[in-house]
């Protein structure tokens, strides 16, 4: 063992370490720069001021305006884009490790429309939201078994194209439900909260979403966490993840249903936001490596502080909200033709 | 560790590849598996790797049932060396070794310090130290071969089952590949590999065994057993075996 190589190597370490610390700190301040931003801006001082009353527990009428845009719109909705831009990451990230396959994420694959579909019945039903959350996790496990069967059916073909082709058919079908159910529904109560949901936003996201949503995302992550050194043998096939011996059949069950639980639970607060879960793993793997230790986390990062300048452009940008969808798709779909294009045969 | 297997049948269900295979290794010795393309070399494999269930007969690693091994356990005991593959994503050298300590670890534990101190011992003692940091997917089919074979040392498993680590290997890697092979077997390994050129055999194998739609043709020292007449039924060619002065045999095709 050469000491310039044992150097390289912890140097190497070090930066990836130093990359995910550095992402964190940008999203701290990503977000406090955020709560200052909107129809009615904020000053830091009025912000900080804000919030220590809140922890004093000190009550001024003087200052309400102040505290409902803060506590009750601005800072659910932060927490929300963090939310949701992580979460979709993790689950992408995990997806493309355990279908080997750098271009699958859960829009692709279909999950994000089939969990759109158990959630659009959801609302179409007038359910509350814990059950619209587990609707769409119905949904985005059926999509993903769907898809993930139809690959295995038809193999011998391409089988990043068979994989994607099948979660486009399968999400297309999904999409043809939830035009079935538009038709169907109220169209002044339901049909609006369909339609708005389905683009992707959180402009009507209320505290109680996160507080519902986030148990949810830390329930599924906690596998991922605790597996994590596994998932990087997951990423070589089942027969050398058994020779080296582990369990992939089971494990891969269990890592599907956590990346879907993680994916569903988000759809249900802030609808279909495409493309993140396929680009943030991507620039994440570009900068510190496919070892899952280091791209889940970085990859996290990457998603939260992403969506949350795409969200507070949404809602500052123009008059009128922009929905996620629209925006995350600008960005996610050049880089997704240009991986296509690349066509390299390693990520 | 010994292997031994007795009247074993192998294959899939519903479509039997093998039967009635009966081999021996001890360690330090080398068993070399010959045979055309379609003979079931690589579903034997499989199969003594538990990874597909066998169909008949026994497998035995140091008198234990394979069958009755937790995975664990098995990847413990032997370890597999895949054909050197591309894989998907740019995993460094080191973490691709690393990844062979995975079996001595607990369900929810990573790899440490002391996993990686191995990983770079074995890379050292295949003389690839200088890979560590390299990304996988950007090195030789050759040095890939080494990587996946440091994986197995770092493993620790006694017994190493190669599949074909020559193919698709010119003709210095070919060299370089059998030599480890060679030395690790002195350092009191048990190895079986699988290859298409029956030089290889008498190169570094001390048995071999000579498989011929899923049966064993012939099994024994490669001196006795790989005869001219052999080796041209095994292949439908013309096979003659020819002594060098240094005593090494060489295989030598009749072309038409």
């Amino acid at each position: 063992m050469g000491e310039r190589t044992k150097l390289i190597h912890s140097h190497i370490k070090l930066s990836a370490k130093q990359a995910i610390v550095l992402l964190g700190i940008f999203v701290v301040l990503l977000a406090v720069t955020a709560t200052l931003i909107g129809p009615y801006p904020l000053s830091l001082g009025e912000v900080l001021a804000a919030f220590s009353r809140y922890i004093l527990g000190e009550t001024d009428p003087a200052n309400s305006k102040i505290n409902t845009v803060l506590f009750s719109v601005r800072i659910p909705r932060i927490a929300a884009a963090l939310l949701v831009g992580a979460a979709l990451s993790a689950a992408g990230t995990v997806y493309q490790g355990l279908f080997r396959n750098p271009l699958v994420s859960p829009d692709i694959l279909g999950v994000s429309a089939g969990a759109g579909l158990g959630a659009a019945l959801g609302i179409f039903l007038s359910l509350p939201i814990v059950a619209i959350q587990g609707f769409a996790f119905a949904g985005g496990m059926a999509t993903v078994t769907l898809v993930y069967m139809v690959a295995i059916a038809v193999r011998g073909h391409e089988p990043t194209l068979v994989l994607v082709l099948a979660g486009v058919v399968v999400g297309s079908l999904a999409g043809a439900c939830i035009s079935l159910l538009k038709i169907l529904a109220d169209p002044y109560d339901q049909l609006p909260a369909i339609i708005f949901w389905l683009l992707g936003s959180l402009a009507s996201i209320k505290s109680n979403d996160v507080w519902s949503a986030a148990p949810v995302v830390l329930l599924g992550l906690i596998p991922l966490v605790l597996l994590r050194w596994r998932m990087n043998l997951m990423t070589l096939g089942d027969e050398e993840a058994m020779a080296l011996g582990i369990d992939p059949k089971r494990l891969r069950v269990l890592f599907i249903a956590s990346a879907t639980l993680i994916t569903a639970s988000v759809v249900a607060i802030s609808g279909v936001v495409g493309w993140v879960g396929l680009v943030m793993p991507h620039i994440a793997r570009l900068t510190v490596g496919p070892n899952f230790d280091r791209l889940l986390p970085t990859a996290m990062l990457m998603g939260a502080g992403y969506m949350l300048i795409v969200d507070t452009v949404a809602r500052t940008m123009v008059e009128t909200e922009t929905p996620l969808g629209i925006l995350t798709a600008f960005v996610g779909a050049p880089v997704f033709l240009w991986l296509l294009a690349s066509g390299r045969r390693s990520w | 560790m010994k292997l031994l297997t007795t009247k074993l049948g192998f294959g899939y269900p519903g479509f039997p590849v093998g039967r009635d295979v009966g081999l021996t290794l001890e360690p330090g010795e080398v068993l070399c598996l010959l045979g055309p393309n379609g003979c079931g070399k690589t579903t034997l494999f499989k199969t003594l790797l538990g990874l597909i269930p066998k169909q008949s007969g026994q497998i035995r690693f140091d008198g234990h049932n394979l069958g009755d091994m937790p995975r664990r356990d098995v990847a413990k005991s032997v370890a597999y060396v895949p054909q050197a593959h591309d894989a998907v994503f740019p995993y460094s050298v080191l973490d691709m070794v690393v990844m062979g300590r995975t079996t001595h670890k607990g369900l929810f534990q990573g790899v440490g310090k002391a996993d990686r101190d191995l990983a770079e011992q074995a890379l050292n003692t295949l003389g690839i130290t200088d890979l560590a940091n390299r990304d996988y997917t950007r090195i030789s089919g050759g040095q890939r071969q080494l990587v996946l074979i440091a994986r197995a040392l770092a493993q620790s498993a006694k017994l190493i089952i190669m599949d074909e680590p020559t193919a698709s290997l010119d003709f210095g890697n070919q060299v370089l590949v059998l030599s480890e092979v060679r030395k690790l077997a002195n350092s009191g390994l048990g190895i079986v590999f699988s290859t298409h050129n029956p030089d290889h055999a008498f190169a570094c194998g001390t048995r071999v065994l000579v498989l011929d739609e899923g049966q064993t043709r012939a099994e024994g020292p490669p001196q006795t057993v790989l005869t001219p007449e052999l080796l041209s039924s095994v292949y439908g060619v013309r096979i003659q075996v020819e002594v060098l002065s240094n005593g090494t045999c060489v295989c030598v095709p009749e072309f038409s």
